[in-house]
């Protein structure tokens, strides 16, 4: 039985399902690493803005799709495109000891940064050594 | 003790990678590249779409001061210079590291006819835009048959 959440990213009032574009789905590049508290992804999706941005996260597993919206004038002929597309997409499978449910997510500029907590009872604790 | 992470994705990583490396040995296309072109998957990824009255660039770098990007234009030559920090955990353990971090600059040569005065920058979300004019009499005029 899978519990499918949606990330609503901050200031948003709910991710809105991207729309279906046909043609290339371009994959985010991501820095990710954890310390102690858990995990946190940061990826480059320039031309991003909240509306467009789909987050989700499964019992295991984290979703992020996104649309990138250019500003372009009517009638406008490509002269040279180094990117050819406008969606983005990228999933990972995630494991038990994150706290999915606390998932935070922020987008400025086009750069996501999505933390995910780990449980208390996993975090490093240091064990006392008692010298009798 | 953590799953395995983008297995799926790292699959997709080495399609990619295979056609890049396709790309290079057979070319894209008959034309050689031009003398300021650079190579493909250069920081920042730049799209550029014209109209008869100017030429727009969009420059797809996320994470950008506005106020550190150096925009120059020499007649029809456009210079974009900038650093984009990344900000590295020192205490974290990295798993990946794809993002680009450092400075970066681009040379576009840009149509012959456009006007070096009307030159504007805008960045939103991630995206540099810039929108450059066209010099008047480069546009069609319509001439009437008396």
């Amino acid at each position: 039985m899978t519990d499918k959440r949606e990330v609503a990213t901050q200031g948003s009032t709910g991710a809105e399902a991207t729309e279906r574009e046909p043609g290339v789905v371009m994959i985010p590049p991501a820095d990710v690493f954890e310390d102690a508290d858990g995990i946190t992804l940061q990826l480059d999706m320039p031309g991003v803005a909240r509306e467009r941005l789909n987050l989700q996260t499964d019992n295991n597993s984290l979703l992020i799709e996104g649309t990138a919206q250019l500003d372009m004038p009517h009638g406008m002929a490509a002269l040279y495109a180094d990117v050819r597309s406008t969606l983005y997409r990228r999933s990972f499978v995630l494991s038990d000891e994150l706290q999915t449910d606390k998932t935070e997510a922020n987008l400025k500029d086009g750069i996501l940064t999505v933390r995910i907590p780990k449980r208390a009872e996993v975090r490093p604790r240091r064990i006392e050594v008692r010298g009798d | 003790m953590l799953g395995s992470l983008t297995s799926l994705d790292s699959m997709f990583e080495e399609f990619r990678r295979m056609s890049d490396q396709m790309d290079e040995l057979f070319g894209r296309g008959t034309q050689p590249p031009a003398i300021r072109s650079v190579a493909r998957g250069t920081f920042p990824p730049i799209n550029m779409g014209a109209t008869p009255d100017g030429i727009t660039l969009y420059l797809f770098a996320a994470g950008l001061d506005p106020k550190t990007v150096e925009l120059n234009i020499q007649r029809n030559l456009l210079t974009v210079a900038g650093e984009r920090k990344l900000q590295v955990s020192p205490t974290a353990t990295y798993y990946r590291q794809e993002r680009f971090g450092g400075a970066f600059r681009r040379v576009i040569a840009l149509p012959e006819d456009v006007d070096s005065e009307g030159v504007e920058a805008r960045y939103r979300d991630g995206i540099l835009q810039i929108t450059a004019r066209r010099r008047e009499s480069a546009t069609p005029r319509q001439i009437s048959v008396q």
